[in-house]
């Protein structure tokens, strides 16, 4: 498989004044959907996912072995792959972005062709774009992770996070999709001057910075700070990881409609200007299908978001959340967010 | 001439997309989103760390060049090989381990801890450099003259190597202003963070753009304050024996170099590689798939290689016409080089992404492009670094060549590059080793589906799995601590048979 990676970096360090001769002629070898299978559909998209190859390779390659489509996937952080896809334009080579959050996709909405029904419908109407750009795949809720040695009574919502005694004690990570999502559904809920109000009181209880969710977790886990705002599943990680009696951390909940305790979505969409379109609606239609559910109820830890799934893993019911009623097509107004953030010197605190 | 000229131009491109990002909603917008309060506290932090981390980097790269060549000290390879060895460990690597180690370092303090240990090989290597071949004529004399070998040390040697240390000071902040991982990792909030989280969660290329310029705007001045600095063109020194010092009763003098040399080595070499191998034995879900490593390692290798030999060929034509040629025209060739050093890697590699996928369709995500980004990122270290390997070549030499005879190029290939060959391999072995080591613009650039250690690096870092990060990590620093002792090696033996 990596031969042909072996003669094009040969080719590229003997020919000196090849430049312009030795690319673009050859496909990319492919090392992720691996199986050597050449089953009757075939085809071959490319995916750019911001979800992690550890994610998802797997899956990737259960897709392959069912339908035949080979996929080319090329990973990053979501908030870059939609960066890139912006920068790319309408060149772009990928056929289908796969989001670990609902912004990004809404950040690239423009460049996605609308989705049939037929794979809308299969998603509840609130997990999904409201014209149907983009659809949610897997689901995830915002929670409170905290350190029981540290702290007896963990807040039960966000504003609770604001007294002083937890002043340098709470972990967030500002550059976060996740976070970013869900500060733009705490402005959706309670409006600009509300959403302001929050920020300014929480970044003046010096909230600690961290770069990433589980960086975050691992500082509560570690006891260097106290609460962390996360998604749910980052302890369930650590605890598959690690074993449950190596992770102290635990999750709170926030329910109540608390702005806390947003529902966000990994998804997917097709590319306005994707080269196979066809089989993109194949792969869209697999995350969607039970075998794709499943997996991410497996391995992800992540809810179900396809009606009539059962949740494989033991979480409190999505339903029984009591997760704020929000539009998710309202969380791509990032840009407003970041200048909110940027206002109330939060981006990169 | 003309290969300069196209040269610079081409390092200069992500230029042109910064402009035309930046502006993209209008000039006014564009002045508004520079002209704030945060900016200025933006520059006030990224300055302050650049200069701090600048000043303890050729503290400690002058000190650490007097060890390997003029200090006398036993092991002289195996010290230079050993104060070299930072070079081949990234600075995102670097961070994780001092975090791993000592949770509680952040901000400004960590990231001066990392950078400064990462940064002084760029000012010993080219001090070395000269140290090793200064006329140590002049040194008697000033000892003759009943000068203690400190003063002396400051008066006659340190000013000969000004140029060299000048040089290598430039790199190291432009180095520092263009770092991701290291402030990233320290939560240090300098340009390079800010830019990155306009882009990756802003989706506001329109900020980062506008704060990469004015980043390109610093590395103007510190570039321009630089050659000003250099002041006028040195005649190339004659290459001399160098004296052996064995008369002089400096034991006490190098024992104390020798212990120092220990506490410098041990935070920037000894910290990184034992917290790394240590995470090796940490808990994996993973099971570490060699093949792989090694598949991800010959990438690496492959793109390094034809890296430094792109940016070899890039940086000759820019360096000889600085050097045999100074003009304003060519001084501003060689800077033109630098302009863009300063930028961030992701900055680079988003403007490759978008002249590239709209100038050249058929190379978008092909080697060629990963390359010429990597020419850009590095071409700076390759010029300076062939700049003062080609000064070294007495010009008296090639005007004698010229007068029996021979054409430039023959007197190029027969008298110039021999001379100037030790300073090219170093300059390609340290292309090389930033190639192996850099991230951002291969996770961009790399053909769809490939992996290079450094991206191996980051995906597993991104889920926390240490365990599985050690391994391509270790490549990384092994990978490159072969050319990288070979350099350090060549530095410190080459001279010697010089003459």
């Amino acid at each position: 498989m990596h031969r042909t990676r072996t003669w094009k970096l040969g080719l590229l360090t003997s020919l000196i004044a090849a430049v312009a001769a030795c690319g673009g002629s050859t496909a990319a070898p492919d090392s992720t959907a691996t199986a050597g299978t050449t089953a009757p559909s075939g085809g071959e998209i490319t995916l750019y996912s911001g979800r992690s190859e550890e994610l998802i390779a797997d899956l990737l390659t259960d897709f392959t072995a069912t339908t035949g489509i080979k996929v080319n996937a090329r990973y990053g952080d979501s908030g870059e792959t939609a960066a890139l896809l912006l920068t790319e334009g309408s060149n772009s080579p990928a056929d289908v972005f796969l989001s670990q959050d609902a912004g990004a996709l809404g950040a690239v909405r423009e460049s996605f062709s609308t989705l049939p029904d037929t794979t809308l419908d299969k998603v509840d109407a609130n997990y999904r774009d409201a014209e149907g750009k983009w659809t949610g795949v897997s689901g995830r809720v915002r929670v409170i992770v905290y350190n029981p040695n540290v702290v007896n009574s963990p807040p039960s919502s966000i504003d609770e996070l604001l007294d002083p005694k937890w002043s340098g004690q709470v972990g967030f990570p500002p550059t976060n999709a996740s976070w970013q999502s869900f500060v733009t559904g705490l402005r959706v809920l309670r409006g600009e001057d509300g959403a302001k109000k929050w920020l300014t009181a929480f970044a003046a209880n010096k909230p600690v910075a961290y770069e990433k969710n589980s960086a975050v977790r691992d500082a509560v886990n570690s006891g260097e700070v106290a609460l962390g705002l996360v998604n749910h599943y980052y302890l369930y990680e650590k605890i598959a990881a690690e074993g449950a009696d190596a992770v102290k951390a635990k999750n709170q909940y926030l329910g109540g409609g608390d702005p806390g305790g947003l529902v966000n979505v990994a998804g997917v969409g097709i590319l306005k200007n994707a080269n196979n379109s066809s089989a993109a609606q194949v792969f869209v239609d697999y995350l969607l299908s039970t075998e794709g559910q499943a997996y991410f109820s497996d391995k992800t830890f992540e809810y179900l978001l396809v009606k009539g799934e059962t949740q494989a893993a033991d979480l409190p019911a999505l339903s029984d959340l009591g997760a704020p009623a929000i539009d998710l097509s309202d969380l791509k107004s990032i840009e407003i967010t970041q200048e909110l953030l940027q206002q109330v010197g939060l981006l990169t605190k | 001439m003309v290969p300069a000229v196209i040269v610079a131009g081409a390092s200069l491109s992500p230029i042109a997309y910064l402009v035309v990002q930046s502006t993209s909603r209008g000039v006014r917008p564009f002045v508004d989103e520079i002209i704030q309060q945060r900016t200025a506290e933006l520059l006030t932090r990224s300055l302050l760390l650049c200069a701090s981390v600048t000043v303890a980097a050729v503290i400690i790269g002058v000190f650490a060049a007097w060890v390997t060549t003029l200090a006398g000290l036993r092991g002289k390879v195996a010290w230079t090989v050993l104060f070299s060895m930072p070079l081949a460990i990234p600075s995102y690597i670097s961070a994780f381990t001092w975090v791993s180690w000592m949770p509680s370092l952040s901000g400004f303090a960590g990231a001066f801890i990392v950078l400064t240990f990462a940064c002084f090989p760029y000012v010993m290597l080219p001090v070395m450099a000269v140290f090793s071949r200064i006329d140590p004529s002049h040194e008697e004399v000033a000892m003759s003259l009943g000068r203690s070998p400190l003063i002396t040390f400051f008066v006659v040697t340190l000013p000969q190597a000004r140029r060299a240390t000048l040089s290598g000071a430039l790199l190291v902040a432009l180095y520092v202003l263009g770092d991701f991982g290291a402030v990233a990792v320290m939560r240090h909030e300098v340009f390079t963070w800010v830019i990155y989280g306009a882009y990756r969660s802003g989706f506001n290329p329109t900020r980062a753009a506008s704060l990469s310029l004015v980043l390109l705007v610093l590395a103007l001045a510190l570039t321009a304050a630089e050659s000003q600095a250099r002041g006028k063109q040195d005649k190339g020194v004659s290459p001399v024996r160098t004296l052996l010092r064995s008369g002089q009763s400096l034991a006490k003098v190098r024992a104390l170099a020798a212990a120092v040399s220990t506490v410098i080595i041990i935070p920037s070499v000894g910290v990184p590689v034992i917290s790394v191998v240590s995470w090796l034995q940490r808990e994996s879900t993973r099971r570490v798939d060699t093949s792989d490593v090694v598949s991800s390692a010959m990438t690496s290798f492959g793109i390094g290689v034809a890296a430094a030999l792109f940016c070899l060929l890039a940086a000759l034509p820019v360096a000889l016409m600085s050097v045999r040629h100074p003009s304003r025209l060519s001084r501003m060739l060689s800077a033109a080089t630098y302009v863009t050093h300063s930028l961030p890697a992701l900055v680079i590699g988003i403007s490759v992404v978008y002249l590239g996928i709209r100038a050249v369709t058929p190379l978008y995500q092909e080697l060629p492009m990963l390359v010429f980004a990597h020419v850009i990122l590095f071409i700076p270290a390759m010029v300076t670094t062939l700049e003062t390997a080609i000064e070294k070549s007495p010009v008296r030499l090639e005007e004698i060549s010229a007068s029996l005879g021979s054409s430039s190029v023959a007197t190029f290939i027969r008298v110039t590059l021999p001379l100037a060959l030790p300073g090219l391999l170093a300059g390609s072995a340290l292309t090389m080793l930033a190639a192996v080591k850099e991230l951002p613009a291969s996770l961009l650039l790399l053909p769809t589906g490939w992996d290079t250690l450094s991206t191996d690096v980051w995906r597993f870092a991104a889920v926390s799995d240490y365990a599985a990060v050690a391994p391509p990590a270790i490549t990384i620093i092994v990978l490159a601590a072969v050319p990288t002792a070979i350099l350090g090696a060549l530095s410190s033996i080459k001279f010697k048979s010089d003459s």
